[in-house]
C-alpha cells in the first residue's frame, strides 16, 4: 500500500465531478482527499485525488478514469517532482490556562491566527498534509471546536505541465 | 434550415444512417413521435409492447450489425424501463443510442409528472450520457452519442431531452455519418517483449472474446493459430466469431464451457487473451486459476488489463491492428506433444459426450442446427437453454450468437431476436426458456404486428432450471420458489397473440415442428418438452477451478424436502 496522488484535467461541465466520484464509489475505490477547483482555462476544472493502495489499484484508477469522456487528461504527481499543499482553518476553545501553549505550537507551524474571540481562537495552516496531521496532534492536548481541512492541491515544479499521459 | 428540436433529432438519425428505431412513446416525447410520423418513408419505427423489449430489440439489432443500436422513450417510467436494456448493452458491450424525453427545463428538478433523473440513474451502466440544455447543441450532441458508442470498447450512451429543447428552434445543417475513433495498435515495445513470452512458450493456447467480433480479427487469429500450433477457445461473448467447424476450436471456455477447451486452458503455460476480459464465470477461483500459464492479454480498452488477473504482458491497443504487428515477430511452431494433450482432451470430451436416446436438450439443440441457415442470427434468453444453445450450436457466419453474457438477463432474448431479424431482414430463432420467456412474451404481440419473422425454440422444463441445478448441487434439493407448475398453454398463447404453435414432446414430434416453424409466414412458438431435472454439464463450481469440475451427476433419491 502506497499513498499516491493524480491530478485530472475534466471538461468543465455540469455534473462531471459526481461522474468521476460515482465511478470511485462504484469500483470502490478509496479516496483520502479530493479537490476541485477551475482552471487557467474556464472551459477545465482540475480534480486532485489522493488515494492509498497497490500498484494495480492505481493503474485500475487511472485506467477508469480514462473512460470517462469527460476526462481531458491524467497526471500522477510525484511528491518531490511536485509542490504539494493543504489548506486548514482549525477552531480551538480559548481558556486562559492554554492560551500561551496554543500560541507557542502555532508559532512553531506557522499557523495565522485569523479569528480571535472571548471563547475561541481559529488558526489557519497551509502546508503539507503530514504537517496538518501533526499540527492537529498538538491541538488535541487543548480543545479542538472545529476541523475544516481542504485536500491537498498539487503542481508539479518546473514548467511542465499536465498533459495526456502514456500507459 | 430552421427546424424544432424534435425534426432535429429524427434528422440526425436518418443522416447517421439509422434506417430502424424501436420505442414507445409517451407525453415528454411526443413531439419527437410528431417528426417520426413525418419522416416515416425515411426511418422505420417498431412499437414495442414494453421499452425493455425496444431497449434489446436495439441490442440485438447493434450485435447483429455492428450498427449503434437505436432506442427511444419517454420520460420517467419509459426511461426506467430501458434500465435493463442499457445495462445488459453496457456489460456486452454493445453499440447502443438511447434517447428519452424530459419534463421541460423549467421543470427539472422539481419532481413533475414523470420526471425523473435518468442521466443519474444510468450514470453507472452508460459510457456516458447527456441532458441537452440548449437546443442548439442538440444535433451534435447526438453525433457525438454516436461516435462514442462505437468507438473503441463499444456501449450505451444515453440523452435526456426537456420537452422544452425538442419544440424550440434553430438551424439544422446536415452531416455525414460519424466515424470511430481511429483504432490504434499496442506499443511496440510491449509486442515485442510478449512475442518473446510466446515464442518461449510450449503449450500456448489462445482464448478470444467479443472483441475478436467488434475488430473483425478474425483472418489474424487463424494466423496466429497456425503460427503457434495453438487451440482456440472462447468466452461466451466470443461465439459466432469464427465457424464452429473450425479445426482448432475447442469451444466455449469456463463454468458450462467445453471440457478440452476449459482443460487446455488450465493445461496451457501460456494464455494469449484477445478481447476478452476474464470474468469470474470463466476463471472460477481467481487464486487457482491457470497457475502454471504466462497471461499474454490485448485489449482495446486499457482498463481491463491486470483488473481480474494480472498478466505478464499485456497491451492495450486495436486486436486486429496489433495481433498484425505481433503476426511479424512470432516464429512458427510444431508442438506435437500439446497437440496430442489436446486430442486426448478432445477424445475425452467425446467419450463424455450426451448420447442419451430421446428428447434430450442437446439433441434438441441438434436438430434445431439442421433448420439453421449460416446467415440466421440465434438469440438467447438466460439460464440452462442459454448453456446448452452455446454448447452445442453451431455456427458459421459471426454476429450470429446473441447473448446477455455479463449482465445475464432473463427476457433479453424476445426483444433482441426481434432486433435481429428486423436488421438482417432474416428469419430469427429465439431459443428460450419458460422462465425467461415468461418474462417478456409480451413481445410475440409486436412480432406479429410487425410481421418479424421469428422461430422460438421454447425448451420447457417447468421449473427454472439454472437455479434448480445449484439447489440440487449446493442446496439440498431445497427446491425454493424455482417449480413453476404454471399451466400456460404456450401453443394457445401463441396462437393469442396471432402467432403460431406446436407442443413437441418427441425427437420426431420436435423435428417436424422446426420444420413447419422454419416455413411459418407468422412468428412460429415450438414448445419443447424437457425433463425438470436436466443438467448443464460440465460444470465448474462457483469459486472452484478445474479439480473440482463437475461432469457427471447423480441425482439420486427423492427430493429432500
Amino acid at each position: 500500500m502506497t499513498n499516491f496522488t493524480i491530478a485530472v484535467l475534466v471538461r468543465n461541465q455540469f455534473g462531471v465531478l459526481n461522474r468521476v466520484t460515482s465511478m470511485f464509489r462504484r469500483r470502490r475505490f478509496n479516496i483520502n482527499s479530493l479537490t476541485v477547483s477551475e482552471t487557467e482555462s474556464p472551459e477545465l476544472s482540475r480534480i486532485t485525488v489522493s488515494s492509498a493502495g497497490l500498484e494495480t489499484d492505481k493503474n485500475q484508477l487511472i485506467n477508469q478514469l480514462y473512460k470517462l469522456p469527460d476526462v481531458c487528461s491524467i497526471k500522477e504527481l510525484d511528491l518531490v517532482e511536485s509542490v504539494t499543499c493543504e489548506l486548514m482553518l482549525i477552531k480551538v476553545k480559548n481558556e486562559a490556562e492554554t492560551r500561551a501553549d496554543i500560541r507557542d505550537a502555532a508559532q512553531a507551524f506557522g499557523a495565522k491566527t485569523v479569528d480571535y474571540t472571548r471563547d475561541s481562537i481559529t488558526m489557519r495552516l497551509t502546508g503539507t498534509s503530514r504537517e496538518l496531521d501533526a499540527f492537529v496532534d498538538l491541538m488535541r492536548d487543548f480543545t479542538i471546536l472545529e476541523i475544516c481541512r481542504t485536500g491537498i492541491v498539487s503542481l508539479e515544479r518546473g514548467a511542465t505541465t499536465i498533459r495526456k499521459m502514456e500507459i | 434550415m430552421k427546424l424544432c428540436g424534435a425534426d432535429i433529432i429524427v434528422r440526425t438519425l436518418i443522416e447517421q444512417g439509422v434506417d430502424t428505431v424501436f420505442g414507445y412513446p409517451g407525453g415528454q416525447i411526443i413531439n419527437v413521435y410528431d417528426s417520426l410520423y413525418k419522416y416515416q418513408d425515411e426511418i422505420k419505427h417498431i412499437l414495442t409492447a414494453h421499452e425493455q423489449g425496444a431497449a434489446h430489440a436495439a441490442d440485438g439489432y447493434a450485435r447483429a450489425t455492428g450498427k449503434a443500436g437505436v432506442v427511444i422513450a419517454t420520460s420517467g417510467p419509459g426511461a426506467t424501463n430501458l434500465v435493463t436494456g442499457i445495462a445488459t448493452a453496457y456489460l456486452d458491450s454493445v453499440p447502443m443510442v438511447a434517447i428519452t424525453g424530459n419534463v421541460p427545463t423549467t421543470q427539472l428538478g422539481t419532481d413533475s409528472f414523470q420526471e425523473i433523473d435518468i442521466t443519474g440513474i444510468t450514470l453507472p451502466i452508460t459510457k456516458h450520457n447527456y441532458v441537452v440544455g440548449r437546443v442548439e447543441d442538440l444535433a451534435d450532441t447526438i453525433r457525438e452519442a454516436f461516435r462514442l458508442a462505437v468507438s473503441g470498447r463499444p456501449g450505451p450512451v444515453l440523452i435526456d431531452v426537456p420537452k422544452d429543447i425538442q419544440t424550440a428552434v434553430t438551424e439544422y445543417t446536415p452531416c455525414e455519418p460519424v466515424l470511430p475513433e481511429p483504432r490504434q495498435p499496442a506499443k511496440e515495445m510491449r509486442i515485442t517483449a510478449a512475442a518473446e513470452a510466446i515464442n518461449q512458450s510450449q503449450r500456448p493456447f489462445i482464448y478470444f472474446g467479443g472483441g475478436m467480433i467488434n475488430s473483425d480479427a478474425q483472418d489474424e487469429l487463424y494466423e496466429l493459430a497456425e503460427r503457434l500450433d495453438a487451440p482456440i477457445g472462447c468466452s461466451l461473448m466470443g461465439i459466432s466469431a469464427i465457424p464452429t467447424d473450425h479445426p482448432r476450436f475447442l469451444g466455449m471456455q469456463g463454468m458450462h464451457g467445453h471440457y478440452a477447451s476449459s482443460m487446455a486452458m488450465h493445461k496451457a503455460d501460456c494464455i494469449i487473451a484477445l478481447g476478452v476480459r476474464f470474468n469470474d464465470r470463466v476463471t472460477g477461483n481467481r487464486a487457482k486459476f491457470a497457475s502454471n500459464a504466462k497471461i499474454i492479454h490485448i485489449d482495446v480498452d486499457g482498463a481491463e488489463l491486470d483488473k481480474t488477473v494480472s498478466a505478464a504482458h499485456a497491451m492495450r491497443g486495436d486486436l486486429k491492428l496489433t495481433l498484425q504487428r505481433l503476426l511479424g515477430l512470432l516464429a512458427q511452431k510444431k508442438l506435437p506433444e500439446w497437440r496430442k494433450t489436446i486430442e486426448g482432451l478432445k477424445f475425452e470430451e467425446r467419450g463424455a459426450t450426451d448420447n442419451r436416446e430421446g428428447l434430450t436438450p442437446r439433441a434438441a439443440i441438434l436438430t434445431l442446427n439442421k433448420y439453421l441457415k449460416p446467415e440466421t442470427p440465434v438469440a438467447t434468453d438466460v439460464g440452462q437453454h442459454q448453456m446448452w444453445a452455446a454448447q452445442s450450436l453451431a455456427f458459421s457466419q459471426k454476429r450470429k450468437f446473441i447473448s446477455s453474457g455479463g449482465l445475464g438477463t432473463m427476457g433479453f432474448g424476445m426483444g433482441a431476436a426481434m432486433g435481429a431479424a428486423t436488421a438482417l431482414k432474416e428469419k430469427a430463432v429465439l431459443v428460450t426458456g419458460d422462465g425467461g420467456f415468461g418474462m417478456c412474451l409480451n413481445e410475440l404481440a409486436t412480432a406479429v404486428t410487425y410481421n418479424i419473422p421469428l422461430v422460438i425454440l421454447l425448451m420447457n422444463n417447468g421449473v427454472l432450471g439454472m437455479v434448480r441445478q445449484w439447489q440440487t448441487l449446493f442446496f439440498n434439493k431445497h427446491y425454493s420458489n424455482t417449480v413453476l407448475e404454471r399451466k400456460t398453454d404456450f401453443v394457445k398463447l401463441a396462437e393469442a397473440f396471432g402467432a403460431a404453435g406446436k407442443r413437441a414432446e418427441t425427437l420426431e414430434q420436435l423435428d417436424s415442428a422446426l420444420k413447419e416453424a422454419f416455413e411459418s409466414k407468422v412468428p412460429f412458438v415450438v414448445e419443447c418438452i424437457i425433463d425438470k431435472d436436466e443438467f448443464v454439464l460440465p460444470m465448474l463450481p462457483p469459486g472452484g477451478s478445474m479439480d473440482d469440475i463437475i461432469t457427471k451427476v447423480d441425482i439420486g433419491g427423492a427430493e429432500n424436502d
